[in-house]
C-alpha cells in the first residue's frame, strides 16, 4: 500500500497470537531487512507486556486483499442463502437438544 | 461515481459510526488531514523520548532507572504503532522521517522544554502523560481503523507512565525540603505547558470543526483541557503541591475548576521553533538518523546476499 524506497527496509504485516489455542490477530506493521528480524522487531514492539506467544511476520507487498468497491457483489452470494443458518428451521416445541 | 456523491455516502458512513478502513474511498481532505495529524503524533512520541532519556543515566537508583528506560521504550513502540498507523494512508516512512528532519513536520510543542531536574521526570509523567491520555483516550473513537487500533494499544501502556510520574513526584513531596521543593519547581514550570498540550481553543483551531466533522476528532480541546484541570487539581492537592495558577478556584455552579489564562504567546513561539530546545531537539533527532544510516544500509546488504544465496 505505501511506497516504498529502493533504500528502505521493506514492510512487513505482523500478526500476534496472544495464547495457544487462539488465532493470530493482526496488530500493525513494521520495517525490517529480513524476516528474522521482522520477526524480532516484531516481539520489541507488539509484545512488551507479553501480549502473544507466537508472531507471524508476511511481507505486506505478499498479501492479497479483496477490494472494498465491490464489496457488495463480492460478498452477496451469502446474502441470499438464508438456509444455511440454523434459525431457518423451526423446531416444533418440546424437541430438545437439537 | 461523482465525487460529491462519494463524499456524502463517506460522511453517511462516518455518521453512522462506521471505520474508515485503509482500502475504503475517503476524500483527499480526510487522507491530509489524517497524515498530518498521525505522523505528528509519531513525531511527538519520537521526540518525546529525548527529554526523559536525557535522566536514564542519571535516574537516582536502579529501580528509577529500569523504570524510566521501560517507559522510554514504550514511547518508541507509540512512535512505531503510529507510523504504521500513517503508512496505510500511502505515505511512506522515509517521506514521514524527511518531513520531521527538515522542520516540514511539527511535533508536540511540550518536547521542547528542558528536564532541569529529576522532579521534572516526574511532571512528565504525571502531566505530559496525563494531558496525553486523555486526548489519546478521546481518539480511540477516532473514524479511521487503523488510528484507532493504534491508540487502543497505546492507551493501555498509558495508565503506568502516568502513575510512575505521579509516584516520583509523591516521593519527593513526602522528602526534605529542598526535594519538596524541587517537586513544586518541576510542577510550576510544566503545568502551564502541559496545559498548551491540547492545542488553541477551539474557535482559534484552524482543523477542529473540519475534524470533528469527520469524526477524526470526537471532543474540542477546550473540554478536554477542562477535563486534564479537573482530574488534575486533586492530585496536586493530595501529594501538597500548588498549582501555579492564583486564578484557579473550585465552581460549585459548574463543577468544574474556573481557571486562568494560558499564555498563547510563548505557545506560538515553540511552535514556530523558538523554544528553549527546539533546536537541540532536531539536532539530536537528526545525528541519530545519520548515526544509524550505515546499520540501515548494513542490514539490507545482509538480507540481499542472503537472498541471493538462497535463490543459487
Ligand atoms: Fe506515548
Ligand atoms: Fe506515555
Amino acid at each position: 500500500m505505501s511506497t516504498t524506497n529502493e533504500k528502505d527496509w521493506p514492510l512487513w504485516e505482523i500478526f500476534l497470537q496472544s495464547k495457544k489455542g487462539l488465532d493470530h490477530k493482526h496488530v500493525g506493521s513494521l520495517h525490517a531487512a529480513d524476516a528474522r528480524m521482522a520477526v524480532e522487531n516484531a516481539r520489541d514492539v507488539y509484545t512488551r507486556r507479553g501480549e502473544g506467544n507466537s508472531i507471524w511476520a508476511v511481507r505486506a507487498s505478499d498479501i492479497h486483499a479483496s477490494r472494498p468497491e465491490d464489496q457488495g457483489e463480492f460478498f452477496d452470494p451469502a446474502d441470499d442463502k438464508v438456509y444455511r443458518h440454523p434459525t431457518f428451521y423451526p423446531m416444533p416445541e418440546g424437541v430438545k437438544y437439537i | 461515481m461523482p465525487e460529491k456523491k462519494q463524499e456524502a455516502l463517506f460522511q453517511q458512513a462516518v455518521d453512522g459510526e462506521q471505520k474508515v478502513e485503509p482500502r475504503d474511498w475517503m476524500p483527499e481532505g480526510y487522507r491530509k488531514n489524517l497524515i498530518r495529524q498521525i505522523s505528528q503524533h509519531a513525531h511527538s512520541e519520537v521526540v518525546g523520548m529525548l527529554p526523559e532519556g536525557n535522566w536514564i543515566t542519571r535516574a537516582p537508583s536502579l529501580h528509577r532507572k529500569t523504570i524510566l528506560l521501560a517507559k522510554v521504550q514504550d514511547e518508541a513502540g507509540h512512535g512505531l504503532y503510529l507510523y504504521s498507523a500513517a503508512e496505510t494512508l500511502g505515505i511512506g516512512r522515509d517521506e514521514l522521517i524527511d518531513q520531521l528532519l527538515s522542520g516540514k513536520a511539527k511535533y508536540s510543542s511540550i518536547f521542547n522544554y528542558p528536564t532541569l531536574t529529576w522532579a521534572d521526570i516526574g511532571a512528565i509523567g504525571w502531566l505530559v502523560d496525563g494531558a496525553a491520555i486523555i486526548n489519546q483516550v478521546m481518539l480511540t473513537r477516532t473514524s479511521y481503523g487503523p488510528y484507532s487500533r493504534a491508540m487502543v494499544r497505546i492507551c493501555k501502556e498509558e495508565s503506568f507512565h502516568n502513575r510512575q510520574g505521579y509516584d516520583i513526584l509523591m516521593t519527593l513531596s513526602k522528602g526534605t525540603p529542598e526535594q519538596k521543593a524541587m517537586a513544586q519547581d518541576a510542577l510550576d514550570r510544566w503545568w502551564w505547558p502541559s496545559l498548551m498540550m491540547f492545542g488553541p481553543s477551539d474557535k482559534d483551531s484552524p482543523h477542529s470543526a473540519q475534524s470533528m466533522q469527520w469524526k477524526i476528532k470526537r471532543q474540542g480541546n477546550d473540554e478536554l483541557r477542562q477535563v486534564f484541570i479537573d482530574r488534575t487539581v486533586p492530585q496536586a492537592e493530595f501529594i501538597g503541591l500548588k498549582v501555579p495558577d492564583p486564578k484557579l478556584k473550585w465552581n460549585e455552579q459548574t463543577q468544574h475548576y474556573d481557571w486562568g489564562e494560558i499564555n498563547w504567546e510563548e505557545f506560538n513561539q515553540v511552535i514556530k521553533g523558538n523554544g528553549p530546545c527546539n533546536a537541540e531537539r532536531m539536532a539530536a533527532r537528526r545525528k541519530a538518523h545519520d548515526d544509524g544510516a550505515w546499520v540501515r544500509e548494513a542490514a539490507l546488504a545482509h538480507a540481499e546476499k542472503k537472498n541471493k544465496r538462497n535463490a543459487a
